[in-house]
């Protein structure tokens, strides 16, 4: 049983915090002081898949390779996700910050942001901030420039080497791994590849200190996260709130009081029941998310929700291995027959052994990240998937 | 050693080089993982998932053809997981398979068909997607017929396209499930940059990327009476045909491939080796002739260095990415136009045909000469030069079909008049043989003597490196190419389109100061043809390069301008290398093209 409370947090939309001080104060330290404040801090990635990013970064500073790159993923495709559009509007300079922060502790003169193609509308106030950062970066005498490329629309350019792909100007397939982006990222250079809401929030443990983050949350998800609230709810938006809560409590908070079920981590998350609310996790213990949390009543049919995830999938997946081009159609194609009762209920069964293999032996995230949502709402909502 | 990892698979110990995959310390084990998108030739993909296998301590299956072999790793090839994850992989491949095997080309030479048969698969396990798809099938083609209905997206073709030829006329369009293996624009492949040299096609392991065949043509030919059917076969086939029919590969089958065409019922067997000769006369008379107006007339509209012309592959290569560049090539046609050409003219005269009855077949390890036959430019004799071009596979279909013993087959000889031929005409066939059978004639032609290597061979030449050059240095020459005394003539070779690429920019940026390249369109020369046998390994390319110059080493005659019926065609027909007659039925020109 979770021991956290919901609790809300105000550090990465936190307006009292001088951006350009904190950013020529964590300068002036040493590369490892840095690095040990990250590490220390235990921040995982909150892009979603939660690797360590004093880890991540390590790795890459110990790389010999004299051209180093880091990369600012903000190609926010989750469905249900909107919370990087919401840091890059209010707080770019964070952003740029704990770029250059990460450059300090890497070796890298070069940063780049991989900004969603629809998010077009964000760039030219974001190259205004840019110009503005540059400048303090001359007076401090840091050598870091950062450029933003935009991406094409296509959801798997979010995976992180597929990002890579796009930015050099191919195809958005992603490859085999190993090697990982800290070893042969973009340009086949050691890169650190992070999502705009770690690079704030190195940003601003820089500034609290990891002792403060590390308050925060519990021991396997520490300090808070932004989460993307929508669906049947009465105060959709976008919230910070500790890690480490019982779904129930949020449900409590952000519910309209039906709801039947709260989909964590978008279509490639988990589809979280009403009868488990209670002994969830909200957290890399329990169920981690990218921030999404989209709650259905139980007006919503979950056939459409998880047909919904399917097709989103279906036409998402690059297409290049098996397992995640031919699976998706077959999940959609499954579920619609039995439905329309031109395939028994057993065929459920065949379609979720299928789901595991994706599961298992998709090249990437994408294909592998399928059965969840799939496995979770099929087992859960079996009628629903029937009848 | 350091540099070595051990690793256990189906716990037995196995120690590889570091950097080797699973699949390759595999391998060393004879332990065989299936596999669909890996191939020897091309850069790792790791998209069929075919392959993969268990490691103990990870959650997910990896692909054993893309993951490095690492110190203490413990593999399962065949554990439950792998097989229900494989079983499902080869099931979804099926799904979106038109697996009408019966009407397929490829039938029983397919390898998705070899992995369904393998794992017994009685019922399938998904739904059809077939019926879902406007699945299309280019046909426009005279090389090559692709077939999306067949397509299993494993991409060889197109790593093969952009890897090895530095074309990229196929590529990935669209994503999910409407991801598709198309042309720019979705144009016709007869309408893009493909040169049809049918690298994708020999390397396509199913009947999505086939040759055109002209089976029933021929068949058709070969049964009317009225016709008189004649067969040239090209260097290459000897070596590699035998592969198809039960062989090693590196059989030599000269022999028994001239008894199988007569028992086919081919009216002539003749050899293109012949025209390849013929094509060394010209060809070295014409570099003659352009060092000449070059070194002596100081004649600066002479293109040097000049281009080999005999691989289709690579001539539309350059027609269509260095149109500037056209001068340069020989104006030599391929022997295989060379010889339609005169089989129309000269055979027919001596012969006693009618030309109008005469169809030309031509056997080749290629498919890009089907392309060629059909270039507008090549009825020099007043007809369709070549009528039918077909690939060393289509005949081995057609043996097989009538039914013929191949193995047990007596060697026989080529008919005669353009079916005698040297050893410098075979090695046409491996890369660097066209260089070096030009250079035992103009070596002989300016000085006087036998080019100075032991036994004929000019090993700088020959091998498998992408580019390779050699400077021979002509002293003591003749009173009639005093010009050339001391001259230091500079060469290249290269083989396969990506070394062709790099070969010409460093020309066009003027790092390369050569007078003499070859170029092969395929890599390894036409021994690793599009429509050589499949499949086609480096291995099998070695193998079958060593036969060729073992075939070369034992023919009597070495040397091209020693050949006695080339000999004897410039005696009572051609009169003399570059004679107005060679100009109007041995040489062409060339057409610009767009980079689409």
């Amino acid at each position: 049983m979770p021991d956290k409370k919901l609790k809300r947090v105000d550090i990465i939309f936190n307006e009292d915090c001088n951006c350009n001080e904190v950013l020529t104060n964590s300068l002036k330290k040493s590369k490892d002081e840095i690095l040990k404040e990250i590490l220390d801090s235990g921040l995982r990635g909150r892009g979603g898949a939660g690797f360590p990013t004093g880890l991540k970064w390590k790795f890459a500073s110990q790389e010999a390779e004299k051209e180093k790159y880091v990369v600012c993923n903000a190609d926010e495709g989750e469905p249900g996700t909107f919370k990087d559009r919401e840091i890059l509007t209010r707080v770019p300079l964070k952003v740029f910050g704990g770029m250059a922060i990460c450059a300090k502790v890497i070796g890298a003169k070069q940063g780049y942001v991989y900004l969603r193609g629809e998010y077009q509308f964000l760039k030219a106030d974001l190259e205004k901030s840019l110009e503005e950062f540059h400048a303090v970066l001359k007076d401090i005498g840091f050598d870091f420039q950062i450029k933003i490329t935009m991406g094409a629309g296509a959801y798997i350019c979010g995976e992180e080497s597929a990002l890579f792909e796009s930015m050099e100007g191919n195809r958005g397939e992603p490859r085999n791994k190993p090697p990982y982006p800290t070893v042969s990222g973009f340009r086949n250079k050691p890169t650190v590849i992070n999502n705009v809401e770690t690079l704030v929030d190195s940003f601003m443990i820089c500034r609290i200190g990891s002792q403060k983050f590390m308050e925060l949350g519990t021991t396997d998800s520490r300090g808070s996260k932004l989460f993307s609230i929508s669906g049947d709810t009465p105060i959709a938006g976008i919230y910070e709130l500790e890690l480490g809560m019982a779904l129930e409590d949020f449900v409590e908070e952000f519910g309209d009081g039906d709801t039947k079920a709260v989909q964590v981590g978008g279509a490639s998350g988990f589809c979280v029941p009403r009868k488990k609310f209670k002994e969830t996790i909200i957290g890399f213990e329990g169920v981690p998310t990218g921030g999404s949390m989209m709650l259905f009543n139980s007006s919503r049919s979950m056939y459409n929700v998880l047909k919904n995830y399917v097709e989103f999938f279906e036409e998402e997946s690059c297409g290049q291995c098996t397992p995640c081009r031919v699976g998706c159609q077959q999940l959609k194609k499954g579920i619609e027959a039995i439905k329309k009762g031109e395939k028994s209920a057993s065929y459920l069964k065949t379609l979720q052994k299928l789901a595991e293999t994706m599961k298992v032996s998709s090249k990437c995230g994408l294909g592998q990240s399928v059965a969840n949502s799939f496995s979770s709402i099929v087992d859960n909502f079996k009628e629903e998937m029937i009848y | 050693m350091a540099n070595t990892v051990n690793i256990k698979i189906d716990g037995i110990d196995v120690s590889v080089e570091a950097g080797k995959t699973v699949l390759d310390a595999a391998k060393k084990l004879n332990i065989h993982i299936p596999t669909l998108c890996y191939h020897e030739d091309l850069c790792v993909a790791g998209n069929c998932r075919v392959c993969v296998v268990e490691q103990e301590g990870v959650n997910n299956l990896v692909a054993s053809c893309a993951i490095p072999a690492q110190k203490g790793m413990v593999i399962h090839t065949n554990s439950h997981k792998v097989r229900n994850a494989r079983r499902h992989v080869v099931e979804l491949l099926l799904s979106e398979h038109n697996a009408d095997c019966t009407k397929c080309y490829k039938n029983t030479k397919c390898e998705l068909q070899d992995l369904a048969s393998e794992m017994v698969i009685n019922e399938h396990m998904f739904m059809d997607l077939v019926p879902d798809k406007n699945y299309t099938t280019d046909k426009q083609s005279p090389s090559i017929i692709k077939d999306d209905s067949k397509c299993i997206r494993c991409q060889r073709c197109v790593r093969t396209c952009h890897d090895l030829q530095h074309v990229s006329a196929l590529g990935v369009a669209y994503k999910g499930d409407h991801m598709k293996i198309s042309t720019f624009f979705e144009h016709p492949m007869y309408e893009v940059v493909c040169t049809n040299c049918g690298q994708c096609v020999n390397r396509c392991p199913t009947g999505a990327l086939i040759e055109k065949n002209y089976l029933d043509e021929v068949w058709d030919a070969i049964y009317d009476e009225d016709k008189h059917v004649i067969v040239q076969t090209a260097p290459a086939t000897r070596i590699a045909l035998g592969e198809d029919l039960g062989m090693e590969s590196g059989s030599i089958v000269t022999g028994k491939m001239a008894a199988s065409l007569r028992r086919l019922g081919f009216d002539s067997v003749l050899d293109t080796d012949f025209s390849a000769d013929l094509t060394i006369m010209e060809e070295g008379t014409e570099l003659l002739t352009r060092l000449k107006k070059a070194l002596v007339d100081k004649d600066t509209s002479v293109k040097l260095p000049m281009f080999t012309s005999c691989s289709p592959g690579w001539v539309k290569f350059l027609e269509h990415t260095y149109p500037d560049y056209l001068d340069n090539l020989s104006t030599c046609k391929s022997p295989q136009q060379m010889f339609g050409a005169l089989a129309k003219t000269y055979y027919a005269e001596k012969k006693g045909l009618d030309p109008d009855k005469i169809v030309c077949v031509s056997i080749m390890p290629c498919t890009a000469k089907k392309f060629e036959a059909n270039r507008p430019e090549m009825r020099d004799s007043g007809y369709q030069d070549v009528d039918m071009g077909l690939t060393t596979r289509e005949l081995a279909v057609m043996i097989k079909q009538a039914g013929i013993d191949f193995q047990e087959l007596p060697d026989e000889k080529f008919d005669s008049l353009m079916g005698e031929s040297s050893g410098a005409a075979v090695i046409f066939g491996a890369t660097g043989g066209v260089m070096e059978a030009a250079l035992r004639t103009a070596y002989e032609i300016v000085t006087g003597r036998e080019v100075p290597f032991k036994n004929l061979n000019i090993t700088a030449v020959r091998g498998m490196e992408g580019v390779r050059e050699a400077n021979i240095k002509l002293e003591n020459v003749l009173p009639a190419w005093s010009f050339l005394e001391g001259v230091e003539l500079k060469t290249a070779v290269a083989h396969g389109l990506t070394n062709a690429h790099q070969i010409m920019e460093a020309i066009h940026k003027g790092e390369a100061n050569y007078h003499f390249v070859e170029v092969m369109g395929c890599p390894g020369g036409c021994i690793g043809g599009g429509g050589q046998p499949i499949p086609t390994t480096p291995e099998i390319r070695r193998k079958r390069a060593e036969a060729i110059y073992r075939e070369d080493e034992g023919m009597a005659v070495r040397k091209s301008h020693e050949n006695p019926e080339v000999q004897q065609i410039y005696r009572e027909f051609l009169g003399e290398p570059l004679s107005d007659k060679s100009h109007w039925l041995l040489h062409t020109h060339y057409v610009k093209r767009k980079r689409v």
